[in-house]
């Protein structure tokens, strides 16, 4: 998505001014900011810390007050802050008791915080929780997949004035000849109806025209051949294949919103044959801070909250994944029974055809939507492309081969392409289109 | 006019007053149809519960149900890992280096895995000793799959726990009787160690190391003169003279391995070879390859040794000979002295007499090849200890005996004394992999899980270490015998702690544990130091007097020679359906051992090849006594070559328990081997039937076709011009004879852009050994078929060695013979003249030549394929699209050269081919970079394809020009011996360019301007006598 309209940069420039303008204006009056607080703590504490909940760290709401109850002062807080480790190691009580409480992870030194920073940031602990603004959701959580619904509905607006249209023509038509009837009439012009011999009826003068009949029947078995080889030919052919995947994944939240690259999770596209599905690791990498959905700052969409993918509808997509990866969210542990997951294969090659994403991805360098689509702004995973041979084979033809920077190309392409006078090859003249690089 | 002639189906219709025949006049059926008695059985059909309704609504629902679903695609899962393991990517290969070290075969590998499956077996080039894979090897990783696999401990048959076995043990070893391990040899430092640790915790701990083919006589005789139990260790590639008494060293002579060192010397280089005179009885690998071949039977082979011997010390010597034998120990004789220290001589005659004399030989000429300094340690099993063993266990001495590796139940040739002696045994526990004769008759089977499931390590050569690591999680409940140990000594040590212990103590000095692990070899500095104070003890066995018995050697009725087979060595991988169909290099019999004899003989014995109507081979059944103890329903086979007076017979078939039903093959020879020696006085006569065997190529001989196997002797090819040793086919093109490379019907294409792969195969370097048969198979997931179906030419390797036979005592005379023909009867005449050529001769010369698609670029099967299936790729690789092809088979029908295969059956997934494929343990040694091909379709070599497009891959992806050497086939990447090189001749630096330079290059049947991307290497004979 890189073409963002211009209004929209315009206004998030301007959003952003102001905000800062804010922040700057607040800072000068107050010593202890803490919106400022709330920049810093997720700039460097969210990663393991929440306000109001454990997770590799404790929460951190009122943390300051609640220190004061163990003796504990600011000047204690900085310490800690700036080398807990060493806390630690000096034999503090409380310092070690939190240590074993929590696993014995030690807390990331930040010496780099200076004390008004750290200060900041208390301030920002021990200020009230903001109030939810009320979500007025519809329908909320019913999670069914209800797209195509609206497109529906438009779909019968469109033909449904289509009909109004004709009907008003029919009867503008009926009116026009009954007019010009009248006129003819009032101006004596009689209409005389030809008295003709009776004519043969249009069915038996057809069925007397032999050539007709010929052509008639050659154009139907014609049409009809297209249409039996149009229908078998999309047997097997899942384009658009959209099945409903035991984790509602949105690549739309993952490659859409957040902008997560897909070869972060996909790994192996680079090297290997599969693109690989992430295992459950690489989800928890991101999923063991982000345990709620929170969506964008507007709010959900009226057509998402429609299709009721509502923030809790995906926090709780993210605690199925908890549930199949075996985390204990309040211990924050791994309960040590995981499950896999048993997604559904969208994208499935016969087995008698190799594809190997690596040569596609890495030395080609073609992009992931060329084949599946626009996967950031689908929130259902869909089969975009119909990765029949003839969708492979048309690439093939037309598009050029990736040769700059690549040594292996380099003598084998000057050659080539002096052999057929051409400045760039395509895949085909390669070789591309050779059964046995494919079919072996 | 029409005849009035009476046709008449019986007499009865003669009679016209015949009932009968009125009768069926009218009637269709001679008895009525009893229907009224079926529906008039009201009860019946009122009580039974389908009525025709009924059917007809099942027929009616179950064909709309199989339409229905027809029209869904199935709907697929793909799971991820949960934690995907750090050095696991899907899709991508990851190889580990280990080592096999199963008793038998000793060879450090690399292993293949894909997703954590092991997948294939290859070389490992780093490593100095064994580091080749042979046949067994390569098909080892089939055997991790096998299902019938013990899956945990069992106590008579039951399902028992660990702890339970443990603790029957363990209150053994209390009990203060004798507690006797009966193990293979597992030439394995930790484990010595870790047996010695275990007798000093248990005083009543006895060790005895059994092999079931032994070389006692070997270990016996080294032992006596190098005070070391342990086998001389030869290096054929500095030998310019190799003089061998029935050794077999490309085969399993003492341990084998010796293949790539022959081979490198067998190519001629600046006008030299090595030159090979083999002595032997049965038709070896090695005798095959000599360059003379004398056969003799066992005693006389003796003899001639001690001549040898004599003659090289100038003392004469007893005991009689043929003349023409005589004369040619003369002429070795000559040989040897004149080749000084580059002579070597070996014997694989299990006599300790004999062994001992080619020591001292060995070491009177100083032979380069010869050492006796870092020996191999691969074969150190004790007959006298085995046999001890078994009289303690009948006198009831013996309270538990726990075995590992070893089947002495099968391999015994006593093995009823020992079934006998177990029954006296309190305890009798063995560590197996499958429920084997032994495991049946003994109170635990302890589940021993597969080599690259276990950790180990070998030095199978003084100072050369090798590590063995697993390569998968253990399938099953499998617990090693080492790991046993450590329990029973009450060690929490796992016996990998225990390995990178003794390793870090007493084997790496300086060098590290992780980059030895990551080699799988580890060479010891120089150890050299301690050895030479040892040339000072006198030998303890007297030279002369072995020569003496030596010489007095003489034989009554025939004499049999046991001999392990290159595709079933000891018969411990007997489950394995690689191995079963993988066909003998001489024979060219699969699924099958049998008497070999000579044809002297099978003419006085009556016995009978013969080959029926549907291409197969028939023989006569023999009974083989030995002692009284026979053996009965031995196929035979007439064997060329066979000495006279002598039969053969191989070990590893016969197996009755742990095998599948398809393999259970042959007969067991080990019944025969009394006192572990492999030369036994036999009789031997016809019995009753006919065998039939499922051989894939008909003893029958070359007939003198020069271009299929080019053979020259050495002189010549020092002395002439290529062309008249390598003659180049000419056709008539308008009545003038040209270069039949320079016709063609049609256009060439541009080859000289990209890539071009050839495939050099050097008929020199090639020994036969086949591993790259097995390789193929691994590689390429191609099918085996069984017996039945190989017997009706429906083999599917891809790859054959093909063995050829001369009528003549050379190929040269052959072609010489046929060039000799004039007319069509009468003395000269070609009628009676092929008919004489097609009968192999006595001694005849054997060549081998592997085959496989020869890629043509002119290629026959393309022009003829209906529906374009198969066509060629710019890179000189003929392509084989499988959904596309429709099995018309017109493109077999065409090919030259026969090297394509039908796929009859759905060979996969089919419980009529029970051979691994078809349950889900098996098929986890798939390929899955290669199609698994479906009935109905045409296969074929496709060059390794899948390997070569990854080799592209590879080098695209790091944006590198590849290097000569990375494009590998699966044969050429087994071949140790380098006989086969693979590569791409537009690289014009590559060595396979060079090679198909040489003067030695020819095509297969060049004249047929198929222009392949195969070729040969003309065959170099060194018959210079002196």
């Amino acid at each position: 998505m890189k073409k963002v309209p211009y209004r929209n940069q315009l206004s998030k420039f301007a959003a952003a001014t102001l905000v800062a303008l804010l922040l700057f204006s607040v800072s000068i009056f107050a010593q202890e900011d803490a919106k400022k607080g709330k920049q810093l703590f997720n700039q460097n504490c969210a990663a393991c810390h929440a306000l109001d909940r454990k997770m590799t760290g404790p929460a951190l709401r009122n943390v300051e007050a609640r220190l004061e109850e163990e003796g504990l002062d600011r000047e204690w807080i900085y310490a800690w802050v700036k080398n807990s480790s060493g806390v630690i190691k000096s034999g503090d009580a409380y310092a070690n008791k939190i240590y074993n409480e929590y696993n014995k992870a030690a807390m990331t030194a930040f010496p780099t915080l200076a004390n008004a920073d750290i200060d900041n940031i208390l301030a920002y602990t021990a200020a009230e929780p903001e109030v939810k603004k009320p979500v007025v959701v519809a329908g909320a959580g019913s999670g069914v997949q209800a797209s195509g619904s609206s497109g529906g509905i438009s779909n019968e607006i469109i033909l449904g004035a289509l009909v109004l249209v004709f009907a008003l023509l029919v009867l503008m038509l009926f009116f026009v000849t009954k007019t010009l009837k009248n006129i003819a009439a009032a101006n004596g012009v009689s209409l005389e109806k030809e008295k003709s011999e009776k004519r043969t009826p249009i069915w038996k003068a057809f069925a007397q025209n032999h050539f007709l009949i010929i052509v008639s029947v050659i154009v139907l078995l014609l049409s009809s051949a297209y249409f039996v080889y149009g229908y078998f030919m999309q047997v097997g052919v899942d384009q658009g294949y959209t099945p409903i995947q035991p984790i509602h994944f949105s690549h739309k939240v993952h490659a859409g919103d957040n902008k997560v690259e897909c070869k972060y999770c996909h790994s192996s596209a680079r090297v290997s044959k599969t693109s690989g599905i992430p295992s459950l690791n690489v989800c928890m990498n991101c999923h063991k801070s982000i345990y709620e959905y929170k969506g964008n700052e507007a709010g959900p969409s009226q057509e998402d909250l429609e299709n009721g993918y509502t923030n809790e509808f995906y926090t709780k997509e993210i605690k199925k994944l908890y549930k199949y990866v075996g985390w204990d969210e309040n211990e924050q542990k791994y309960t040590g029974e995981p499950k896999p997951v048993e997604w559904v294969r969208i994208h499935n090659l016969p087995d008698f055809a190799y594809f190997n994403h690596s040569q596609h991805v890495s030395v080609a360098g073609v992009e992931c939507q060329t084949c599946h689509g626009p996967v950031e702004e689908m929130e259902i995973m869909t089969q975009h492309a119909p990765l029949t041979m003839g969708w492979c084979v048309n690439c093939h033809r037309e598009t050029n081969v990736k040769v700059e920077g690549n040594e292996y190309y380099a003598k084998i392409h000057e050659e080539l392409s002096k052999k057929y006078g051409v400045e760039n090859l395509t895949a085909a003249q390669m070789g591309g289109l050779e059964c046995g690089k494919c079919h072996y | 006019m029409s005849s009035n002639k009476k046709y008449w189906k019986s007499e009865a219709e003669l009679n016209p007053n015949d009932s009968i025949v009125e009768t069926l006049r009218q009637n269709e059926f001679v008895e009525e149809i009893p229907t009224d008695e079926f529906l008039g059985d009201k009860e019946n059909l009122a009580s039974t519960s389908t009525n025709r309704r009924d059917f007809l609504k099942y027929v009616g629902f179950s064909t709309a149900a199989a339409t229905m679903a027809a029209c869904e695609g199935p709907v697929v899962k793909s799971i991820p890992y949960v934690v995907q393991p750090e050095s696991i990517i899907p899709g991508v290969a990851n190889y580990y280096a280990t080592t096999i070290a199963d008793g038998y075969d000793f060879a450090s590998v690399l292993i293949k895995t894909r997703e954590g499956r092991p997948i294939k077996v290859e070389n490992n080039t780093d490593a100095k000793v064994n580091g080749s894979a042979n046949a067994r090897v390569q098909a080892s990783v089939l055997s991790l799959y096998d299902s019938t696999r013990v899956q945990g401990p069992l106590l008579n048959g039951e399902q028992v726990e660990w702890s339970s076995l443990d603790a029957a043990v363990k209150s053994q070893l209390k009990s203060g009787k004798q507690v006797a391990l009966l193990t293979q040899t597992y030439a394995s430092p930790s484990t010595a160690r870790l047996i010695a640790e275990f007798k000093a915790a248990y005083a009543n701990v006895s060790h005895v190391t059994y092999d079931a083919i032994s070389e006692e006589a070997a270990l016996n005789a080294f032992e006596a003169r190098y005070g070391e139990r342990a086998l001389a260790d030869y290096d054929f590639e500095k030998a310019s003279l190799i003089v061998s008494f029935g050794a077999d060293f490309l085969g399993d002579w003492q341990g084998g391995g010796y293949d790539a060192g022959y081979s490198k010397g067998r190519v001629p280089a600046h006008g030299k070879m090595s030159r090979h005179v083999q002595f032997e009885a049965n038709m070896s690998l090695a005798g095959a390859n000599a360059d003379k071949r004398i056969p003799l039977t066992p005693s006389q082979q003796k003899v001639a040794l001690a001549k040898l011997y004599g003659k090289l010390n100038n003392a004469s010597v007893g005991g009689s000979l043929p003349e023409v034998i005589e004369k040619a120990i003369d002429s070795v004789a000559k040989q040897i002295r004149k080749a000084g220290n580059n002579a070597v001589v070996v014997t694989g005659l299990d006599d300790a007499n004999a062994q001992a004399v080619v020591l001292a030989i060995n070491e009177q000429l100083g032979s380069k090849a010869f050492d006796a300094k870092a020996p191999k340690y691969v074969r150190q099993g004790s007959a006298k200890a085995v046999n001890k063993l078994i009289s303690d266990m009948k006198s009831g001495k013996i309270g538990a005996l726990i075995m590992d590796g070893v089947n002495p139940v099968y391999s015994l040739p006593n093995a009823s004394d020992f079934e006998e002696g177990l029954k006296q045994v309190a305890l009798s526990v063995t560590f197996a992999q499958n429920k084997n004769e032994t495991a049946a008759v003994s109170q635990y089977v302890a589940a021993a899980p597969h080599y690259l499931e276990s950790w180990g390590d070998v030095q199978m050569k003084k100072g050369s270490y090798s590590l063995m690591q697993p390569t998968i999680k253990e399938l099953f409940d499998t617990r090693q015998f080492q790991t046993s140990l450590l329990k029973w000594l009450g060690s929490d040590k796992t016996y990998y702690d225990y390995i990178k212990e003794t390793w870090n103590v007493g084997v790496l000095a300086s060098a590290k544990w992780n980059k030895a692990l990551h080699d799988g070899v580890f060479v010891a500095p120089a150890v050299a130091v301690e050895v030479s104070s040892e040339e000072e003890e006198a030998p303890l066995v007297s030279v002369s007097s072995a020569v003496n018995a030596l010489s007095k050697s003489a034989a009554s009725g025939m004499e049999l020679t046991l001999y392990p087979k290159i595709g079933m060595g000891d018969g411990q991988q007997a489950n394995n359906p690689w191995l079963q169909e993988f066909p003998d290099p001489i024979t060219r019999v699969s699924w099958d051992n049998y008497v070999t004899v000579s044809k002297a003989d099978a003419e006085r014995l009556e016995f009978i090849n013969e080959n029926v109507a549907n291409g197969g081979l028939d023989g006569s059944y023999a009974t083989v006594t030995v002692n009284g103890v026979p053996v009965e329903n031995v196929p035979v086979i007439i064997q060329p070559g066979q000495a006279v007076g002598s039969v053969g017979l191989s070990f590893g078939y016969g197996k009755t328990a742990g095998v599948k039903e398809e393999m259970k093959t042959g007969v067991n020879a080990y019944a025969l081997y009394q006192g572990f020696s492999n030369i036994q006085s036999v009789s031997i006569a016809k019995s009753e039937g006919t065998h039939e065997f499922a051989c894939v190529q008909l003893h029958k001989t070359l007939m003198g076709r020069g271009d299929i196997i080019k053979e020259t002797t050495l002189e010549i090819f020092n002395t002439k011009k290529a062309a008249e040793w390598n003659v180049q086919p000419v056709v008539s093109l308008d009545h003038q004879e040209v270069a039949a490379t320079e016709v063609d019907l049609w256009d060439s294409f541009d080859r000289s852009i990209g890539h071009h792969f050839n495939l050099s195969i050097d008929l020199n370097a090639c020994t036969g050994c086949g591993a790259c048969v097995i390789a193929c198979h691994a590689e390429n997931n191609v099918p085996v078929v069984g017996k039945d179906e190989v017997r009706r030419s429906r083999d599917m390797h891809w790859l054959r060695i093909d063995r050829y036979y001369s009528s003549e005592d050379t190929f040269e005379g052959d072609n010489a013979k046929k060039n000799g023909f004039d007319g069509l009867s009468g003395d000269n005449g070609s009628l009676g003249g092929f008919l004489e050529l097609e009968d192999p001769a006595a001694n005849p010369q054997v060549a081998f030549q592997p085959v496989m698609c020869q890629h043509c670029n002119h290629a026959p099967c393309e022009t003829v394929c209906p529906v374009a299936a198969t066509s060629h790729g710019k890179q000189g690789q003929n392509q084989m699209a499988y959904n596309r092809c429709v099995g018309t088979r017109y493109c077999a029908n065409n090919c030259p050269y026969k090297v394509r295969r039908f796929n009859w059956f759905l060979y996969n997934n089919n419980d009529e081919f029970d051979y691994h494929m078809n349950n889900d343990l098996g098929k986890m040694v798939i390929n899955p970079d290669v199609n698994v091909r479906s009935r109905g379709v045409m296969e074929k070599c496709s060059m390794c394809i899948q390997s070569t497009q990854k080799t592209i891959l590879d080098a695209k992806r790091d944006g590198r020009v590849i290097k000569d050497g990375e494009f590998q086939t699966a044969c050429s990447a087994a071949c140790s011996s380098g006989a086969m090189i693979f590569g791409d001749i537009n690289d014009k630096e590559s060595k396979v360019a060079e090679l198909k330079e040489s003067d030695r290059m020819y095509h297969l049947l060049e004249h047929v301007g198929t222009k392949p991307n195969v070729f040969y290497h003309v065959k170099v004979r060194n018959t210079n006598e002196a």
